[in-house]
């Protein structure tokens, strides 16, 4: 599947189409745990020391979710820290993969929590063509891809950042 | 007996007793714990997590700290609570109790927070209750407080991180006392390196040296060198009972005072579940002094409460999905 230089590509795009979007706002960078916190730091590292107002900030948004009473408790992530005010400010919140969209309405949830921000523009790695559930869409995107309902793709991060597609129906 | 409180998978059902649990559940109930503490950073302190549950805080003896913290912890989960005080002399425990719990449960309440003066109250509500609902000890009798042994063990994760390398001093009225009974299982089942008690002899269980603890009854020995030093409540009513001469005399012996205090390490924690008796236990100096933690134990007892309420709530839902 994508190479590590593909997704350097696709980040190099994203970090463009940023500049270009919030460029002069002084915007803040906040990643949802655990792929989006590293989608945010490389696209930190792109954007220089500079173009961000603060350090990054992380989002746990296991509080958040709307499958407790189904399935109860997640696995623990570390603890939401958001290092700034998020009041009257131009938020990035940046995510692996978009789908159904109920990961992003918990975090925008969760981020409200903590005032009330200017803007929030929503990047992320991926988004998948179908099976949004919910009027959310990215602002910014590495790359948009269409998959079966079966399929599942995954960031992960040993050595760099790798994409895998698992197919729940294949037998190898 | 004591499992009841668990679920097949091992999950916390119930929250009874610190007896008979594993180490790993007690880190996840301090792990969980040190999450909910950051939501106390956010504008809104509180997250959606048990949104529409139903919270009954059943509270047959009088407690102002252990309710309010309950009653906050549900809140900040954004779950709606019920403050029920039912005082015990006029009821005779058995069918009454058993008939006030059948009528909250058919008010679809999700979990009953339990304290009576009865040693096993909550384990008998905890047997009768319908599948649905999830028990809460918050005190019964001489028996058991377990959150209150956790936000202790909490606290002294917080201050002292590894548990093995500690000497910790409870001090007091270990008897009568769930706090001392809960924290003394809880403690051993951490791996603490020594768990010591004092007090006078009519104050400490007989059998206490089979509970793994050594025995002082005199606190220049007992606090030598130690980390954390417990001190618990001397329960007035206790002096009706000749166990003790007086609150004068007991504080000559066993009350903290600075100088006591310094026979322990010199970065050693005071602790007390509270409510305090300033020179009786206790001396003023020490429960305001800079080696007190007394108002971090009320504070983190929010924070273990949400981690213990959301831990058995969740594990109803997960057996829901499952079936």
């Amino acid at each position: 599947m994508t190479t590590a230089t593909d997704i350097h590509t696709l980040l190099q795009t994203m970090a463009d189409e940023i500049r270009q979007q919030l460029g002069d706002k002084k915007p803040l960078l906040v990643g949802i745990h655990t792929g989006g916190i590293w989608v945010a730091k490389a696209l930190s590292e792109l954007l220089g020391a500079d173009f961000f107002d603060a350090p990054l900030g992380t989002l746990n948004i296991a509080y958040y979710r709307d499958d407790f009473t189904r399935i109860g408790m997640h696995p623990q992530v570390a603890p939401s820290d958001l290092p700034f005010h998020v009041d009257d400010r131009h938020l990035l919140l940046v995510d692996d993969v978009l789908h159904s969209g109920r990961t992003v309405r918990a975090a925008l949830n969760e981020l409200f929590d903590y005032g009330r921000p200017a803007s929030v523009t929503l990047a992320v790695l991926i988004e998948r063509e179908e099976g949004h559930e919910l009027p959310i869409h990215a602002d910014i995107t590495g790359q948009s891809i269409s998959l079966s309902a079966d399929q599942q793709i995954k960031l992960s991060n040993n050595d760099g950042l790798q994409l895998e597609i698992i197919s729940s129906g294949s037998h190898e | 007996m004591t499992n009841n409180q668990l679920t097949e998978n091992g999950q916390l059902r119930h929250f009874l007793t610190i007896e008979g649990l594993k180490r790993p559940l007690l880190t996840e109930i301090m792990d969980r714990a040190e999450q909910f503490s950051s939501i106390s950073h956010q504008q809104v302190k509180k997250v959606p997590l048990l949104r529409g549950k139903t919270i009954v805080n059943l509270f047959f003896e009088n407690s102002t700290r252990t309710r309010t913290t309950f009653e906050l912890a549900a809140k900040r989960l954004s779950a709606d609570v019920m403050n029920l005080n039912i005082s015990t002399s006029a009821t005779s425990k058995g069918e009454s109790l058993l008939d006030t719990l059948h009528n909250l449960e058919s008010m679809h309440s999700d979990m009953f927070v339990v304290r009576h003066n009865q040693s096993g109250a909550a384990e008998f509500i905890a047997q009768h209750v319908a599948p649905h609902v999830s028990v809460i000890n918050a005190g019964d009798g001489c028996h058991a407080h377990p959150t209150q042994a956790m936000l202790d063990m909490f606290t002294i994760r917080r201050h002292k991180h590894h548990f093995p390398d500690l000497r910790v001093a409870i001090v007091g009225d270990i008897l009568h006392s769930r706090v001392a009974r809960s924290q003394i299982q809880a403690l051993a089942i951490l791996g603490v390196g020594e768990i010591r008690v004092i007090g006078p002899k009519t104050l400490l269980p007989t059998d206490c040296q089979s509970l793994g603890v050594h025995v002082y009854h005199d606190m220049q020995e007992g606090l030598q060198d130690v980390d954390v030093v417990i001190m618990l409540r001397l329960q007035h009513e206790r002096m009706q009972g000749a166990l003790l001469p007086s609150a004068r005399e007991y504080y000559k012996s066993y009350g903290l005072t600075q100088e006591k205090l310094s026979f322990a390490k010199p970065d050693a924690i005071v602790m007390h579940p509270g409510p305090i008796n300033r020179g009786v236990e206790i001396a003023s100096t020490v429960a305001d002094g800079p080696q007190s933690v007394i108002l971090e134990q009320v504070t983190h007892g929010i924070a273990v409460r949400m981690a213990v309420m959301s831990m058995t709530l969740g594990s109803q839902s997960e057996q829901e999905g499952q079936a």
